[in-house]
C-alpha cells in the first residue's frame, strides 16, 4: 500500500470555517492576556462600577445595574473584536502564521469568516460570564425575547465595525505597534467613549461620542436591553463597518 | 524577479518531471528560495511564465492549491498552537488527509505532540513543517531547506521519507545548501547562482565530464627515475602529472575500473610500496564549487 499516493482536495468551506474558527476561539481563551481582557477586566468593571455608583449615590437615570450591565457587554465586544482580533492578527502576520495558511486550501473569505465566527463563538462565553455576574446582582437582563434578539443584533453590528477597524490596525503596523495601539484605543474609549455610561451623562459631548463606535455600541446595547432599536446607533456601526473594511482592504499587507 | 535594484531570479527556465526528485542547489542569495515562492504563487513574476502542474501559479491558486504542499523555512504556526493540534487544523482544511498519528510518527514528533509551537526546538519546528506540507496529501511538494538544522539521524529519516514520496508518485522539488543531499536524493540537480541557472543534470551527469579522478601517490624513498613517466603513458592520453615533492605526485584525468589495476601494475613494476595511495572521484561539490566560484556554501 502507498502511504503518500496523491490525494488531494479541499474540505468542503463549511468544515473549514467552523475547523478555523474553533482553532481561533480555543487560541483567544486559552491565552491568559486575551482571557484577562475577554472576561476578567470587564467583571471587575461591572463589580466595581456598580459598588462605586451605588457608594456615591451617582445619578444614573435608571438602577446602577441595569444601566452598567450593558454597557459592560458593550465593553466586552469591543475588547474582543477590537484589541484581541488587531494583536491576534497582528502577531499572526509577524509569525508567518497567515502566510502558511496561505499554503492551505484556505480562501481569504473562509479565513476571515473563520475569524468573525471565533469573535462570535468568544462573546457568546463572555455574556454568559458577565450577564451572569450581572444577573446575580440584580440585574433586570434584556426586556422579553425582542430584548435578546435586539441585543444580538447590536453585538453584530459592534463586532463588525471594531474587526473591521482592528484588522485595519493589524493589517498595517507592526505586531508590537498593534498591540500598544490596540491597548491604548481600548483604555482610551473605556475612560472616554461613552461605552459604559451612557452618552446622556456626557453633557455637551454626548452628541459627539454617539459618532464614535464605541458610543454608538454602547447606546446601541443599552437600548436593545430596553426593548428598543437603535436605527441611529446601529447605522454609524455600518458606517464604521464600510469605512474599516475598505481602508483594510486597500492596506492590509499579508507577510 | 528584482528587489529594488537587485536581480534575484534573472531568465530562469527549467522544468521537473512528475514524480521525481528535483533539487535546486545554489550559495546563499542564489534565488532558490525566491523561484519557489513564485512557483507557490507568492510572488508573481515580472516576467516569463511559470505553470505548475499546468497552472497559473497566481491566477489559478485556488485549483492549485489542494494539489501542492509547501514547507515554508521556518516560521508559520500561532506559537501558542500545539504541535499535534496545528497538524490536526491543518488536516480538517484537506478533503483526504493523510493520518496525522502516522505523521507524527515518521517524522519524530510524537513525544512533543503537546507541546506549544513556541517551546519547540528549530529542528523539530522544521518537521512540524514538513508535516504540514505532506497531510493534504499533495501530489506535489515545495520543500525549502528540509534538513537544516537537523541532527543526522533525523536528517537520514527524512530522506527515507522523501524518497518514499517519491516511489509513491509524489513530485518533491527541494532546496539545499547540502551537496551530500543533492547527491543522494535527487533524479535532477540545477544550479542557480546570482539567479541564474548555471548547470543542470542528474548528480552522474553534472559529476562526469572534466578532470574525472585524483590520484594521489605517497612514497618512502624518491621515486625511480622515468617511472612517473611510464605510469602517465599506462594510464593513458589525457592523464596530468603534477610532481608535488619528490616523495609524493598527483594524477589527474579520466579513471574507469582499471585504473587502479595499472597503478599497482606499476607499483609491482617499480617495486615500489606507496605509503598513501587515494582515488577520488568528482563529486558534487567540486562542480558546485567550479561553478559558483567557490564561494561560502552557508
Amino acid at each position: 500500500m502507498s502511504t503518500f499516493a496523491p490525494a488531494p482536495g479541499a474540505a468542503p468551506v463549511s468544515r473549514q470555517l467552523l475547523t478555523q474558527a474553533g482553532m481561533e476561539a480555543r487560541l483567544m481563551l486559552r491565552n491568559g492576556e486575551q482571557l484577562l481582557l475577554a472576561v476578567v477586566i470587564p467583571v471587575i468593571v461591572l463589580v466595581g462600577s456598580v459598588r462605586g455608583v451605588e457608594r456615591v449615590g451617582f445619578d444614573l437615570d435608571g438602577r446602577p445595574i441595569d444601566v452598567l450591565t450593558p454597557g459592560v457587554l458593550a465593553l466586552a465586544v469591543m475588547s474582543t473584536a477590537f484589541t484581541s482580533l488587531a494583536i491576534a492578527t497582528g502577531f499572526e502576520r509577524r509569525y508567518g502564521v497567515l502566510k502558511r495558511l496561505g499554503t492551505a486550501p484556505l480562501s481569504r473569505a473562509t479565513l476571515l469568516g473563520g475569524k468573525v465566527l471565533a469573535l462570535l463563538l468568544v462573546e457568546v462565553f463572555q455574556f454568559a460570564v458577565i450577564g451572569g455576574v450581572g444577573l446575580a446582582m440584580g440585574w433586570s437582563g434584556p426586556s422579553g425575547a425582542g430584548g435578546e434578539l435586539l441585543l444580538v443584533l447590536a453585538a453584530l453590528f459592534g463586532t463588525a465595525a471594531f474587526a473591521s477597524l482592528g484588522m485595519l490596525l493589524a493589517g498595517s503596523l507592526r505586531a508590537e505597534a498593534t498591540l500598544a495601539a490596540a491597548n491604548l484605543v481600548y483604555l482610551l474609549l473605556l475612560a472616554g467613549g461613552a461605552v459604559i455610561l451612557p452618552a446622556t451623562l456626557y453633557g455637551g459631548l454626548g452628541d459627539v461620542v454617539r459618532w464614535l463606535p464605541s458610543g454608538a455600541l454602547g447606546e446601541a446595547v443599552r437600548s436593545a436591553c430596553d426593548g428598543a432599536l437603535a436605527v441611529r446607533d446601529l447605522g454609524v456601526l455600518l458606517a464604521w463597518t464600510v469605512l474599516g473594511s475598505a481602508l483594510t482592504a486597500r492596506t492590509f499587507k499579508w507577510e | 524577479m528584482r528587489y529594488g535594484d537587485t536581480l534575484a531570479v534573472d531568465g530562469l527556465s527549467l522544468t521537473v518531471e512528475r514524480g521525481t526528485i528535483t533539487a535546486v542547489l545554489g550559495p546563499n542569495g542564489a534565488g532558490k528560495t525566491t523561484t519557489l515562492e513564485t512557483c507557490e504563487g507568492y510572488r508573481r513574476p515580472q516576467g516569463g511564465t511559470v505553470r505548475v502542474l499546468g497552472l497559473d501559479p497566481v491566477r489559478q491558486r485556488a485549483e492549485l492549491l489542494p494539489r501542492i504542499g509547501v514547507m515554508l523555512q521556518s516560521g508559520g504556526a500561532w506559537s501558542g498552537a500545539r504541535a499535534d493540534e496545528m497538524l490536526r487544523h491543518f488536516a480538517r482544511l484537506h478533503a483526504q488527509p493523510q493520518d496525522v498519528g502516522l505523521l507524527m510518527e515518521r517524522l519524530a514528533l510524537h513525544e512533543c505532540g503537546r507541546t506549544p509551537y513556541r517551546r519547540l526546538s528549530g529542528g523539530q519546528q522544521q518537521r512540524l513543517g514538513l508535516a504540514l506540507a505532506l497531510v493534504g496529501r499533495p501530489e506535489l511538494v515545495f520543500v525549502d531547506e528540509p534538513t537544516a538544522g537537523m541532527d543526522p539521524q533525523i536528517r537520514r529519516a527524512v530522506w527515507e521519507l522523501l524518497e518514499e514520496l517519491r516511489a509513491d508518485g509524489v513530485t518533491v522539488v527541494l532546496t539545499t545548501h547540502y551537496l551530500e543531499e543533492a547527491e543522494r536524493l535527487a533524479d535532477r540537480v540545477h544550479i542557480l547562482d546570482r539567479g541564474r541557472l548555471v548547470a543542470s543534470g542528474t548528480p552522474l551527469e553534472l559529476t562526469r565530464g572534466g578532470t574525472v579522478a585524483t590520484i594521489r601517490i605517497v612514497v618512502t624513498q624518491p621515486f625511480p627515475a622515468g617511472a612517473p613517466d611510464e605510469l602517465v603513458r599506462a594510464l593513458g592520453a589525457g592523464t596530468e602529472l603534477t610532481v608535488l615533492d619528490p616523495l609524493s605526485l598527483q594524477l589527474s584525468g579520466p579513471a574507469d575500473s582499471n585504473t587502479l589495476a595499472t597503478v599497482a601494475a606499476w607499483c609491482a613494476r617499480h617495486d615500489v610500496l606507496p605509503e598513501s595511495l587515494s582515488l577520488g572521484q568528482r563529486n558534487l561539490e567540486d562542480v558546485f564549487l567550479e561553478l559558483t566560484g567557490r564561494e561560502s556554501l552557508s
